[in-house]
């Protein structure tokens, strides 16, 4: 099985004939139709296409989220198999980090508590390791000043920062973005966007973006067409990867 | 609302078996303490019928020939030392007679008693309201009359009275008044030492039965099983003797435990509500945390460690309010008399009350959290999130 997939180091994430079908009887739609995907570590890569066209639906197949119907994922040269929702958590945790359009930090929690959460979780840092990690990297969004504060006293932008924030905060290989921007307005979008593709590009994370914006997919290495199911175009923008 | 529920369901838990058993466990120690843990009677012999039928599932009871009364008691006890759990034996002379003074008649029966044997099966001592269990002994035609009995013929402690059988009638003199708070007991019964007994019913040889306290209460069925096959005498252990007024308590028992178990109940579906609630409310949360690498168990332990800390709040609230309700109502009066005598309400004391009441909240508040727990583990990550953001 495995025999069709890349070992390249540089590939942080990959899939092969992507299958995925919604709904059940009359009403079951092929929502992806084989999809053949890679990404090497530090590239940021944006997915473009109209809605339904199942660039989320992807988006959760790679993140681990959902479970596909057919084809093969492989993480930081680990397959995941199908069926073991235990391996798939455990790679979600060590390999994976996810940003998505809604901040969704947990509101008991302030900025700090958010961003420990998935460090916690894995286990490898001492408590005060964790805080300092967390803190240096609320630094780094600009959130230095404000991270004991709760997600209800920060303001849309701010939200979506702590967001990111967490999402690196085991040094995933991988981040997935599921239109992190959609719900800012065009200052706080082009402000997190730059972030975002700048902490992947520091950090040597391959990044994949969904965005319905086409300015900020030109901020990307790569831009995947995406259309009923399928990657149907492939526009290269930054030649150094 | 659950915490405070499971508090009061575990409080009025105890406070329920704490009474009832109250009551159960004097109305135990009355019947102990007048007519012994197990009595010693009529002489039985097997018929040729039971000779035939040896097997050992055969009924041989019901083709027993018995011989009335006990004829020969000294050979008896001597035979009760093989039993190691008997403490002490009395023998009993019982006959029908009347008992006159001044006033009026009444009913009686005689309990013809050694006075030094019967303190030792019984609660006779404690029993007496006045006069003294000395005066009796020190007073060779002494009697001691039950309260009702004293009550019906107006006799007081130092009255003369007259006990007639047939055409034979004798003067004693009252010596105490007992009472055993069971009204049977009380309307009829007097006891006289056993050789006064003898010469009033003219029955110089043998005793209607012997009574027998035991070490261990709770083997008295076991005992008397033995001391049957070892005397040939029927042996009756407490528990069969008053088989029908154990019976009602422990209905009272169940039934109570059952109410109670109710308002545990009741607050265990509160609990299942608001988990189930919290676990609607929060599935994006659920969800997020899935997405950081939290597993099925991660999330299922939240709910199930919400629900241990109400249940062990809960569980410790329950019990101090259990006690000082007990408390409370220890004091409260209340007078019975008819199966016992109390002017009290009667409470038991016991550390199983609070485990029951324990095992009980535990199981039902861990099935009311474990059912939420179960469904917020099974979330699907995706299908919640890509739910929210479409």
């Amino acid at each position: 099985m495995s025999e069709v997939l890349s070992h390249d180091p540089t590939v942080a994430l990959e899939c092969r004939g992507l299958e995925k079908y919604l709904g059940e009887g009359a009403s079951q739609v092929h929502v992806l139709r084989g999809v053949d995907l890679q990404l090497k570590r530090g590239e940021v890569v944006a997915i473009v296409g109209p809605s339904g066209c199942g660039k989320s639906t992807l988006l959760y197949l790679l993140g681990l989220l959902d479970r596909q119907d057919g084809g093969h994922i492989i993480v930081s040269g680990e397959e995941a198999p199908l069926d073991q929702d235990g391996v798939h958590t455990r790679m979600r945790c060590r390999n994976i980090g996810f940003v998505f359009q809604f901040h969704f930090l947990l509101p008991e929690f302030s900025a700090l508590e958010n961003v420990i959460l998935p460090m916690r979780k894995l286990g490898v840092l001492s408590a005060k390791e964790m805080k300092d990690r967390a803190q240096s990297l609320l630094d780094e969004v600009g959130l230095g000043e404000k991270s004991m504060r709760l997600p209800s006293q920060l303001s849309g932008g701010e939200q979506q920062r702590v967001a990111i924030a967490r999402s690196l905060a085991n040094k995933p290989h991988v981040l997935l973005a599921d239109e992190p921007t959609g719900n800012l307005d065009i200052k706080n979008s082009i402000r997190i966007f730059d972030l975002l593709t700048k902490v992947a590009r520091e950090n040597d994370q391959a990044t994949l973006v969904v965005t319905h914006n086409p300015d900020l997919a030109q901020r990307c290495d790569r831009i995947l067409k995406m259309e009923d199911g399928l990657i149907v175009s492939e526009e290269r923008l930054n030649d150094a990867r | 609302m659950s915490l405070g529920g499971i508090a009061f369901g575990v409080g009025f838990f105890i406070v329920t078996l704490a009474q009832v058993s109250g009551f159960e466990e004097f109305f135990i120690q009355t019947i102990l303490g007048t007519d012994g843990a197990v009595r010693i009677e009529d002489r039985f012999q097997s018929t040729l019928a039971s000779v035939r039928s040896n097997s050992p599932f055969a009924d041989n009871r019901s083709q027993r020939k018995y011989i009335e009364g006990v004829e020969n008691p000294d050979e008896i006890i001597e035979a009760l030392t093989a039993v190691p759990n008997v403490a002490g034996t009395s023998v009993v002379l019982k006959d029908s007679a009347s008992i006159d003074s001044p006033l009026r008649s009444s009913r009686i029966q005689v309990y013809g008693i050694i006075a030094s044997d019967h303190i030792g099966v019984s609660q006779l001592e404690g029993q007496i309201r006045m006069g003294s269990i000395q005066r009796f002994q020190e007073t060779p035609t002494g009697i001691i009359i039950g309260a009702k009995v004293a009550d019906r013929i107006k006799a007081h402690v130092g009255d003369s009275v007259i006990i007639r059988v047939g055409d034979q009638q004798n003067r004693y003199r009252v010596s105490g008044i007992f009472e055993t708070g069971v009204s049977d007991i009380d309307k009829v019964r007097v006891f006289m030492h056993l050789g006064q007994a003898r010469s009033l019913f003219k029955k110089p040889h043998g005793v209607s039965f012997i009574q027998v306290s035991l070490f261990d209460r709770d083997r008295a069925r076991e005992d008397a099983e033995t001391i049957e096959n070892i005397t040939s005498h029927i042996a009756s252990a407490w528990q069969d003797r008053e088989k029908s007024w154990l019976e009602v308590f422990r209905a009272f028992k169940i039934t109570g435990s059952i109410m109670v178990s109710t308002i545990i109940l009741i607050s265990g579906l509160g609990m299942f509500n608001t988990l189930a609630m919290i676990v609607m409310e929060k599935t994006r949360e659920i969800a997020i945390l899935r997405s950081m690498g939290y597993t099925r168990q991660d999330i299922s332990n939240v709910f199930l460690w919400q629900g241990a800390v109400v249940l062990v709040v809960g569980t410790i609230l329950g019990f101090l309010l259990g006690a000082a309700i007990t408390y409370g109502i220890s004091s409260v009066p209340l007078r019975i008399r008819g199966i016992f005598s109390t002017d009290n309400f009667v409470v038991n004391w016991s550390i199983m009350h609070y485990v029951y009441a324990g095992v009980t909240a535990s199981i039902i508040v861990m099935l009311s959290s474990l059912l939420p727990a179960r469904r917020a583990a099974r979330l699907v990550p995706g299908d919640v999130i890509r739910g929210t953001s479409s």
